[in-house]
């Protein structure tokens, strides 16, 4: 799960240069890059830390070999303890995504696009945005008690406040030049906002989202490892209390495949969404 | 070019119009009558208040004082294209008409005459800049307008594509007609597509010329008509090429 900054350039017809631009990412060259493939060095460290491991360099019990780790993967596959536990998580983090997704694009929308909402909406939101969202756990422990509900909401801040600022920023920087000409056009302000104001505010809406979600995972994290009963979190709490070094760390290639997972998701929308962007 | 006598109640009739941006006023107490189916050029200098009168006539600024009469529908195509990147060619071209106008074979029909229907699929983001001031120009007309607003519409091409969207300009009024008003720099685009060049100074009409049908066959004529609106628009003997 990567928190990076992502930056999105929503590029607009006003663009002089529109027309140059079709160069994609700069690539190295084939003929200059390595003769080795990237995943050489990865096979290494493994190689390496299990030769750590099998001549005892490497204590189980601070951190199990990658075999071990791997057939205890397998086991918790196959006797569905893994299972039931993503299962679990995976359902906290849907409900979370749900109320975050609702309310952030909700309040984004309101405040992007009318002044009285930005006015009114947009300093409190502001001000709590600058709260770190993860240190209201013991707060929310008080107010909700341990169960789930301090999770999901945990989950709903996370993906609310990223989503929030993208989308807000978005419609406010709608380009003027194009609203102008959808004027001239004859539309009215509601066919303005849907022509013109949310599609020019997707490309950021969708940068917002993925942040949303590398911090959606955090906090579910965070949440089930302040305190579970069941899912992920419970999994890799309880293994630390038998020192199951293996089982902790099938939790977390677990967490990191699944935030990797949302991400492909997201980025697989965004190609479709904005097919525009790019030469047909 | 043929043109219509002009007709008695003109397209646009603008008494007495003022505007004022703070102190300074662009537009003072300026009197204009343009008639039906006329091709009006209007030139100036930078900051002569040529944009500011296109605005106003776009109903894009309504902060005036005078009276001001536009008869009919009103297109308008800016200096740049303008056109939304995430619909289609083609969805740009009928963008805002109601619907049952809003057809892909109404979006053709203007296209064509711009000649770049095999273009309607494309993403705009996908043209050059010429082909996308064609798609904003089929914009303009598929609308049929009465009153077609043209703010430099070439300003940012090169001077070949240029020439041919001249060419293309004068074969669509031959077509349609549109009482046509046209803000640019260049003395000779307004002679090459104008049959009318106003020269606008200090916020008001400062010259005002016809456009004799022949002149672009006549260089003597031409050269003249050219030296007395650079006169006009106070351009020195030294600043002319």
């Amino acid at each position: 799960m990567s928190a990076s900054v992502l930056t999105a350039s929503p590029r607009t017809i006003s663009d002089p240069q529109v027309g140059d631009d079709v160069a994609g990412p700069s690539v190295i060259p084939r003929s200059r890059r390595p003769a080795v493939p990237r995943w050489a060095s990865l096979l290494g460290v493994l190689a390496l830390w299990q030769l750590a491991s099998a001549t005892k360099l490497l204590s189980p019990d601070l951190l199990a070999p990658p075999s071990t780790i791997a057939a205890t993967g397998w086991r918790l596959t196959a006797n569905g303890e893994l299972g039931s536990a993503l299962l679990v998580s995976s359902g906290r983090i849907a409900l979370g995504l749900l109320f975050g997704v609702t309310a952030g694009v909700s309040l984004g929308l309101l405040s992007g696009l009318s002044r009285w909402g930005d006015a009114l909406l947009d300093p409190p939101v502001q001000a709590l945005r600058t709260l770190p969202h993860l240190g209201l756990v013991p707060l929310f422990i008080l107010w909700f008690g341990i169960d789930e509900t301090p999770k999901v909401l945990l989950i709903a801040m996370g993906v609310a406040f990223p989503l929030y600022l993208s989308i807000h920023s978005g419609v406010r920087q709608s380009d003027p030049k194009l609203l102008e000409a959808a004027r001239v056009l004859g539309f009215t302000a509601r066919q303005r906002v849907w022509h013109v104001s949310l599609p020019s505010a997707l490309p950021h809406a969708l940068v917002g989202l993925r942040q949303g979600l590398g911090m959606a995972w955090l906090s579910l994290i965070v949440a089930e490892q302040v305190n579970a009963s069941s899912g992920l979190g419970f999994m890799i709490n309880n293994a630390r209390e038998f020192l199951q070094t293996d089982v902790v760390v099938v939790g977390l290639v677990v967490y990191a495949v699944l935030g990797l997972l949302t991400d492909t998701v997201v980025r697989k929308l965004e190609r479709r969404a904005l097919s525009w962007q790019g030469p047909l | 070019m043929n043109r219509t006598a002009p007709s008695p109640a003109p397209a646009i009739a603008l008494r007495a119009i003022t505007k004022s941006y703070g102190q300074a006023p662009v537009l003072a107490g300026l009197d204009l009558d343009i008639a039906a189916g006329q091709v009006v050029a209007l030139l100036g200098r930078s900051g002569s208040g040529k944009s500011t009168l296109l605005r106003l006539l776009a109903g894009l600024d309504d902060a005036i004082t005078g009276s001001l009469t536009v008869n009919g529908s009103v297109s308008v195509a800016f200096q740049e294209p303008r056109l939304l990147p995430w619909r289609r060619v083609w969805r740009n071209v009928v963008l805002g008409l109601d619907r049952g106008d809003d057809t892909r074979a109404n979006a053709l029909t203007a296209l064509v005459q711009v000649e770049l229907a095999d273009l309607a699929d494309r993403w705009p983001l996908t043209l050059s800049g010429g082909q996308a001031q064609r798609v904003s120009l089929a914009r303009a007309l598929a609308r049929r307008p009465d009153v077609l607003l043209l703010d430099e519409p070439f300003g940012a091409l090169d001077a070949l594509t240029r020439a041919s969207m001249h060419a293309l300009l004068r074969r669509l009024f031959a077509e349609h007609r549109p009482t046509t008003l046209l803000v640019t720099h260049d003395v000779d685009e307004a002679l090459a597509i104008a049959d009318r060049v106003l020269v606008l100074r200090d916020g008001r009409v400062h010259g005002d010329h016809l456009v004799p049908a022949l002149t672009a066959h006549d260089p003597t004529r031409r050269q003249i008509l050219r030296t007395t609106i650079l006169d006009d628009l106070g351009v020195t003997p030294d600043e002319r090429d």
